[in-house]
């Protein structure tokens, strides 16, 4: 089985799996690294995004083959200590019902507001549309994510 | 690695056992951070205050308050607690939240019927406000005063007389010395002095949600963990014959495959292929490559089409008469206007996103399990039904479920991990359903036909009402299957002098059950799209006819023999009313436009929406606004319940507009989100949520929004079109117009 030196959440990760293994299930069963989640499999959900050098990507249609040394962002790793502005505006806003896709939510929103700082309302509901959200909670979502945009214009660390 | 045909090695599960040895159970029960040290410290029972299982106060002032109910995205896990901490009057943000396990002293343990608030209000009242009671009497005896001069405040016993105060962990030793008090004793406080309850409190799982720490079901990890598939038959009722179980076992990563014979009981462990392996993937991967031959002959002639054949036939037909006053034949034919419509709505699938799954972790002394289940106590009756081992030797972890809506309901994927644990050696095991299989396995909401006549008299009112309710029986044509049934009560029963309603049944092998709002996440519908219908015959405004039909304010008691909430004409019209002045009805919008209004009883709820949509020429729909009012009392956790109706509300855009489960030779046809879709953030329509707390027993929220959404949203779209849905989903009809 081949081995491959995967750069996880700042840290080197020495994994050995098949080849067309998803970076998912690298992440969840080989890592331990179980807040990116399995909803769907095919792309369509998105509650396993994270980020892959900054942009995100669905990590069950991601092998693990074709990651290299690139940098792997989960939602563990977005901040040290929960602080990013969206984890905060997320909690202010009480987003999450059962909470499931939360996690995917935020690593969408973390890369969206990195190319785009100062969104309109529909800008934010057009970048989050590729997740879906079982409980209905986009229109808190929509309003953290606005939010945090404005705690990351005022100074607060992305 | 290598998959050779013994695959667990004895000693490799000598380790796992040896490393086990039951030390998880402090992680489960505080799952914040940094607590696992006080948990030890908590063994030193003597000194802790525990007036009973919900609280426990140490010396160091450390106060958990037990969670009882499973945790499915309702948010009682936050709610219950708060009704505690009302009582003993605490900072809620200084408590810790412990999630119970199946246990025998709590009362019952299920979420579902939204029973969770009104079941448990009084309960968590008493508890809260008996420990309370007991810290002022330890404080009385420590200062040598009367009971009566002291008060709380937020953790504290206040002697004001004396400017003397102690924090309830100080008390804590004292406390857990006195005697309970009688239930009959404690005083609860007023509703008028509550500080927590009715305000916005945050999820207390959040700050773990928002940085992944939360475990789900899918998420638990145990030491020398194994992870299992399981691959059902496609056909409802199908058996195995044979598969190629030497080649799946030959995989990568494979440690077992074999046929789990299941048994005949459609809630229970059905028949399958499991395969056990060293990772969700190569689990995954081998389950593709299985090759079953399946005995379908169960199949045939189970069809949606075939379904809406024999509909049509049987409507045409006498069914069995469920409730009959007046006479309906004479009004239909002295009315001024006669009205059908043919109404449908499809199966559905409950699509958690977490699919169905268990961990499951066998050994010498019974079977362990971390489960999403909805109603544990019933998992745990099935398993030891099923497997024939005793219900005291199956422990139940309670976990939180990524979505329950009511698949979680039923227990199949506890009894299949069960069943599949007591093949890996000891190793413990976690069975995860792929999103296919949860979709093709389900207790689907079931379809429903309905077959409507209503009269309009000279005066313009309702005088006769006729349904012919064409449902689906399990395997038979006698019964209605689960969730398939209607109250002879149901609305607008008891509202019409001359009303009719028969039902013939078709029997069908799909497994139906319930999901969120059973029964009514149709029929209303159904009910207040033809009470639209008959309102715009009659040429009237449709609130207008509304408030009229539910005529004057009175409670209407269920019909004898049946069961139920009685129905509180005021509180519907009150929230009727408030949904039409919220949402300006009568107003006027122009053409492509329009506003559609509905109403709906369930789970002891009252709930008005107005919906408003545009609709293009091209017959492209959007949903701009919906307006709710919703009378289910006093507001427990103003947050959680704003969430819950906006939830609602967007489930409700998803299940008219775009949901259906289609059926084809015995097999469900769709297979994921790309063919079951959810409304998206681009399709979200404003939402006005507005609470009437009427000072009634407060009743849960996770249901009665719902139902009222599908109706709301297709009398908007003919207010809009004239277009008259009548099947769902709407995305069936081309709503064009010119």
């Amino acid at each position: 089985m081949p081995t491959y030196n995967l750069k996880v959440n700042g840290a080197l990760h020495k994994i050995e799996a098949a080849a067309d293994t998803p970076l998912l299930w690298v992440l969840r069963d080989q890592l331990a690294l179980t807040g990116t989640k399995f909803g769907c499999g095919i792309g369509q959900c998105g509650a396993c995004t994270i980020q892959i050098n900054g942009v995100p990507a669905r990590s069950c249609q991601t092998p693990i083959s074709t990651v290299g040394a690139m940098r792997i962002t989960t939602i563990e790793g977005l901040s040290p200590d929960g602080s990013h502005p969206l984890q905060k505006a997320w909690c202010h806003h009480d987003v999450p019902q059962c909470g499931y896709c939360q996690a995917g939510q935020i690593m969408t929103a973390a890369a969206f507001l990195q190319s785009n700082p100062t969104p309109t309302e529909n800008e934010i509901d057009s970048a989050m549309a590729g997740n879906l959200c079982r409980c209905g909670t986009y229109l808190r979502i929509r309003a953290a994510v606005n939010e945090a945009a404005k705690l990351m214009q005022n100074g607060g660390r992305p | 690695m290598n998959a050779s045909h013994s695959p667990f090695s004895r000693r490799e599960f000598l380790r796992v056992t040896a490393l086990a040895g039951g030390g998880f159970a402090l992680s489960s029960a505080f799952p914040h951070e940094g607590w696992a040290e006080v948990g030890q410290a908590l063994d030193d029972t003597a000194k802790i205050f525990t007036p009973g299982p919900f609280i426990k106060i140490t010396p160091e002032g450390i106060i958990t308050i037990l969670a009882k109910n499973p945790e499915t995205g309702q948010g009682i896990k936050t709610s219950l607690p708060m009704i505690i901490a009302e009582e003993l009057d605490v900072d809620f943000s200084t408590i810790v939240i412990e999630q119970a396990a199946l246990r025998k002293d709590v009362g019952p343990q299920f979420a579902g019927g939204s029973r969770s608030t009104p079941d448990n209000y009084l309960r968590m009242r008493q508890a809260g406000a008996t420990a309370r009671a007991m810290l002022i009497e330890a404080a009385a005896q420590i200062w040598q005063v009367r009971s009566t001069e002291l008060s709380t405040n937020q953790g504290k016993v206040i002697h004001e007389a004396s400017g003397r105060s102690l924090t309830y962990g100080q008390l804590a030793t004292k406390a857990a010395t006195l005697p309970l008090p009688a239930e009959n004793t404690v005083k609860l406080k007023r509703d008028d002095s509550f500080r927590l309850l009715g305000s916005r409190v945050g999820g207390v799982d959040n700050p773990l949600i928002v940085t992944g720490r939360a475990e789900f079901g899918i998420d638990q990890k145990l030491p020398g963990l194994v992870y299992a598939a399981l691959e059902k038959c496609p056909v409802f009722g199908g058996k195995v014959v044979s598969a190629n179980l030497a080649r799946i076992k030959a995989l990568p990563g494979v440690l077992d495959a074999f046929v789990l014979e299941g048994t005949a009981n459609i809630n229970g462990l059905l028949p399958g292929v499991a395969i056990i392996a060293r990772s969700t993937w190569a689990a995954f991967s081998a389950k593709r490559q299985l090759q079953i031959v399946w005995d379908e002959s169960a199949a045939t002639g189970h069809s949606t089409e075939a379904y809406a054949g024999q509909a049509v036939a049987l409507a045409a037909g006498n069914g069995t008469k469920i409730r009959q006053e007046g006479d309906v034949t004479a009004a239909l034919a002295t009315a001024s206007k006669v009205v059908t419509g043919a109404y449908f709505y499809p199966f559905l699938n409950h699509a958690t996103l977490e699919p169905q799954g268990c961990t499951a972790w066998a050994r010498e002394d019974g079977i362990e399990f971390w489960t999403t289940s909805q109603t544990p106590g019933s998992g745990q009756e099935l398993v030891a039904s099923t497997l024939k081992i005793p219900k005291d030797k199956l422990k139940l972890n309670l976990v939180r479920a990524g979505g329950g809506f009511g698949r979680r309901l039923a227990n199949d994927y506890l009894v299949e991990a069960a069943a599949i644990a007591l093949r890996t050696q000891g190793a413990p095991v976690k069975l995860t359903w792929t999103r296919e299989d949860d979709m093709r396995h389900c207790f689907y909401r079931p379809a429903g036909f309905h077959f409507l006549k209503g009269a309009i008299d000279a005066h313009g009112r309702v005088s006769a009402w006729h349904n012919h309710f064409v449902t689906f029986g399990y395997k038979n044509t006698e019964r209605p299957a689960s969730s398939a049934s209607l109250s002879p009560d149901e609305l607008p029963a008891r509202f019409i002098p001359n009303f009719e309603l028969e039902q013939s049944i078709i029997s069908t092998i799909v497994p139906t059950g319930p999901m969120r709002a059973p029964g009514s996440n149709g029929l209303a519908f159904v009910m207040q799209s033809f009470i639209d219908e008959l309102a715009h015959a009659a040429g009237r405004d449709p609130v207008a006819f509304r408030l009229e039909l539910l005529g004057t304010d009175r409670v209407i008691p269920p019909a004898q023999g049946q069961r139920g909430n009685p129905y509180d004409v005021a509180r519907m019209k009150a929230v009727i009313a408030l949904a039409a002045e919220k949402s300006g009805w009568g107003q006027a919008l122009p053409r492509g436009q329009g506003r559609g209004v509905a109403f709906h009883f369930s789970h002891a709820g009252y709930v008005a929406l107005v919906a408003e949509v545009i609709v293009t020429p091209d017959g492209t729909l959007t949903v701009r606004q919906v307006t709710a009012a919703v009378d289910v009392g006093p507001i427990i956790n103003l947050s959680g319940a704003e969430n819950q109706v906006q939830g609602s509300i967007i489930d409700g855009i998803s299940m008219a507009w775009l949901q259906e489960i289609t059926h084809d030779r015995g097999r469900t046809v769709q297979s994921n989100f790309n063919d079951y879709p959810l409304l998206r953030s681009t399709e979200t329509p404003a939402v006005s949520v507005n609470f009437i707390q009427s000072k009634n027993p407060p009743t849960g929220l996770g249901e009665p929004v719902y139902p009222v959404v599908p109706p709301a949203i297709c009398n908007a779209i003919f207010a809009a079109t004239g277009h008259r849905i009548r099947k769902l989903p709407i995305s069936k009809t081309d709503l064009g117009w010119s």
